[in-house]
């Protein structure tokens, strides 16, 4: 095993906007990592500002293109399951353009964790609305204001399949820190969404900071969907933030492999006299 | 009216000019700034009864578009690069539905690896959709070219998809002088469009249902005759534009220098360097001259033969590349051209975004002219590097 550096940085600049949520999952993300073997770690990240957090971990890493993240990351999984596969993704890029991705992945229950950094906005491409932009939100796509109601994303994933679902907020550190490193140890597709305030075209700093509050993890279906239900990602209810769901059940590798790492797995070479035998 | 603008504003004004029904695209860079301001214009009311709808991808996009378009509206969207082809199961469909959805592209490289920069690859990946293909190469040109893409798209002859194709940044987010159109100016040219066949209660009819073998064939035929026939029609229009604006844009090739010996060949923004390039080398009395492309899809072969008549050596500027071949350009260059024998010398140039040296241009020339180079394919400013075999 090569020497682990503790601190997982890497030489590339960092280029999120000062005030950025990123700033702090990247950190909870290092912190964790560190902790863990991270030959056997691999990061996918989709395209957006979010996807950048590969370029600043030093752990071996894959950028999907836009929407993909729970696909590739599925894949990866499948092929070696030895590996703890940890996805990245934007709102834009996971709610959006592959949220089919990201509904299958939790159906299927595969063993891999997906973090959303939520911030409700295409930060990359400079602000425009998104499938969890509060409605009448004034982007430059939707200057009127946009007509869409958001979806609430932990309610779709509850009812795909996923079982481990949660919410944290970037500014909530030991939070933040607890749900994705529960996320990532849970066995089974777990979701994680994060909201990220963009400093830059949507700060909602002062709007969480006013309304989001830690619960004590829930047991059961039904009361998880009641909380999942207190914020609608549109009204000015309280947010709540922590483990909402958790649930044991195969996963679709240990269901489809059968133990079987296919990564590893050799061809077998049949020697001309047992060829003989079997003939 | 003259106005300073840049690129994405030239495009949205001159589309606002031409009263779509449905604007429905999904942010990429650089095309972005294009429908943002359509939905500037769209927040101001200056739309009028024009929908401008969000999608959740340019999947989605290019299907709402799909929808809009069978039943009647006049259809916009842009996009650019990994957009273009995630559009692209969509839009060959809307070729073979003959729905005459308008796109501009913003032209971007593919991935991987992941870049945002300039190159030709996305439309270029696009040629055999049946979708009809303009290069540009600056924007005024762009302005102009707006109206007559929806009208040809939407002469009853075509009805077939149009994507106007501009160099993402170098002319998207360039800043030029341009002519905005005058409202009543475009209404005249550009009467509102009436769809032949369009989902209705009057006459209820089926889009893209299956049409087994005795059928299937019948149809691309039509397709073929349709996008082949569109460029006579576009030529028309090209001229009626040139009466009404004073602006002559050519036709589908505009040779510049028609006698000259060696012929250069560019398509989109790089024209106007090269044409810098190739007038200095005019003066230094070097017989050289520039054929620029315009269409790309019809392919313009009478045009081309023409223009190149008087050539006996091709130099092709690539903006993109058939892997596993050669550059696109150059291959249907030499597929129009074959009789004539000319060499055909083709460089890939300036892929993701890489400058393109005035003296590269320069020296790439002056290579050919001295015999340095054999003809085929190559890619130029290459530098030295050593790939690892893993
Ligand atoms: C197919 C495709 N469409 C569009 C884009 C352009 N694009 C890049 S990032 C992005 C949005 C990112 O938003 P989000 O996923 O929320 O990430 P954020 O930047 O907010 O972290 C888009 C639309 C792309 N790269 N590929
Ligand atoms: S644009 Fe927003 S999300 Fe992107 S780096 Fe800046 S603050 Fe962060
Ligand atoms: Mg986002």
């Amino acid at each position: 095993m090569t020497e682990k550096k503790s601190d997982l940085k890497t030489y590339a600049k960092n280029t999120w906007c000062p005030g950025c949520g990123n700033f702090a999952i990247l950190n909870s993300v290092r912190k964790i990592f560190s902790e863990m073997d991270t030959e056997k770690l691999v990061m996918v990240s989709g395209i957006g500002c979010h996807g950048k957090i590969v370029d600043y971990v030093d752990v071996s890493s894959f950028y999907t293109i836009h929407g993909r993240v729970p696909a590739t990351a599925t894949g990866i999984k499948l092929a070696n399951p030895e590996l703890t596969v940890v996805g990245f993704a934007g709102d834009g890029d996971a709610y959006g353009e592959g949220l089919l991705h990201l509904m299958f992945a939790a159906k299927r229950n595969v063993d891999i964790t997906v973090i959303i950094h939520n911030n409700r906005v295409y930060g990359l491409t400079t602000g425009q609305f998104t499938p969890t932009s509060p409605e009448g939100f004034k982007g430059k796509s939707t200057p009127r204001g946009s007509v869409e109601r958001p979806f609430n994303p932990l309610l779709l994933m509850l009812d795909a399949g996923a079982t481990f679902v949660a919410r944290s907020y970037s500014n909530r550190m030991k939070n933040l820190r607890m749900v994705i490193e529960k996320g990532i140890n849970h066995r089974g597709f777990s979701f994680v969404e994060i909201l990220q305030p963009c400093y830059t075209y949507f700060n909602t700093y002062d709007y969480y900071n006013e309304r989001v509050y830690e619960i004590d993890e829930i047991s059961g279906r039904e009361d998880a969907e009641k909380k999942i239900r207190e914020w609608d990602y549109s009204s000015d209810s309280r947010i709540p933030i922590g483990i909402f769901y958790r649930e044991e059940r195969d996963t679709f590798e240990e269901k489809m492999l059968d133990n079987l790492i296919p990564a590893k797995r050799k061809r077998k070479v049949i020697s001309g006299k047992l060829l003989e035998k079997i003939v | 009216m003259m106005k300073v603008v840049r690129g994405f504003y030239s495009v949205a004004y001159s589309v606002k000019q031409c009263k779509p029904d449905v604007i429905c695209a999904y942010p990429i860079t650089p095309q972005t700034e294009i429908v943002e301001r359509l939905a500037d214009m769209y927040a101001n009311g200056e739309l009028g009864n024009c929908e401008y709808i969000t999608a959740e991808s340019e999947f989605g996009a290019a299907s709402i578009l799909v929808g809009a378009s069978a039943t009647g509206a006049r259809s916009f969207t842009a996009t650019s690069s990994q957009g273009l082809i995630l559009m692209s199961e969509v839009l060959l469909s809307a070729a073979g539905m003959r729905l005459p959805i308008v796109l501009v592209n913003a032209n971007r490289s593919l991935s991987a690896p992941l870049s945002i920069w300039n190159d030709q690859q996305d439309s270029i990946f696009m040629r055999d959709a049946c979708i009809m293909q303009l290069y540009i190469e600056n924007n005024q040109e762009v302005h102009d070219v707006m109206p007559i893409a929806f009208k040809v798209a939407e002469n009853r002859r075509v009805m077939l998809p149009f994507m106007v194709c501009m160099d993402g940044y170098k002319l998207t987010h360039a800043y030029e002088p341009v002519d905005l159109l005058d409202e009543q100016m475009v209404d005249k040219f550009l009467p509102p469009y009436d769809a032949p066949v369009k989902l209705s209660v009057d006459k209820p009819l089926t889009f893209g249902c299956y049409a087994p073998p005795p059928y299937y064939t019948e149809f691309r035929v039509a397709m073929q005759n349709a996008i082949m026939g569109a460029g006579d029609i576009m030529l028309k229009e090209f001229k009626k534009w040139y009466k009404i604006t004073g602006r002559d844009w050519g036709g589908h090739v505009v040779a510049e220098n028609p006698d000259a010996e060696v012929a250069v060949i560019t398509m989109g923004s790089l024209t106007g360097l090269v044409r810098d390039v190739v007038s200095e080398m005019q003066k230094e009395g070097k017989n050289v001259g520039v054929v620029k492309l315009r269409t790309f899809r019809p392919f313009p072969v009478e045009d081309i033969k023409k223009a190149l008549k008087n050539a006996n050596k091709i130099i092709v500027f690539e903006r993109a590349v058939s892997f596993g071949h050669e550059g696109p350009v150059a291959i249907e260059i030499k597929s129009a051209n074959y009789e004539s024998g000319a060499d055909v010398y083709s460089f890939a140039v300036g892929l993701g975004g890489r400058d393109i040296p005035r003296d590269l241009i320069r020296e790439i020339i002056d290579k050919v002219i001295e015999g340095k180079v054999e003809p085929g394919f190559q890619f130029e400013g290459v530098k030295p590097f050593e790939e690892v075999i893993p």
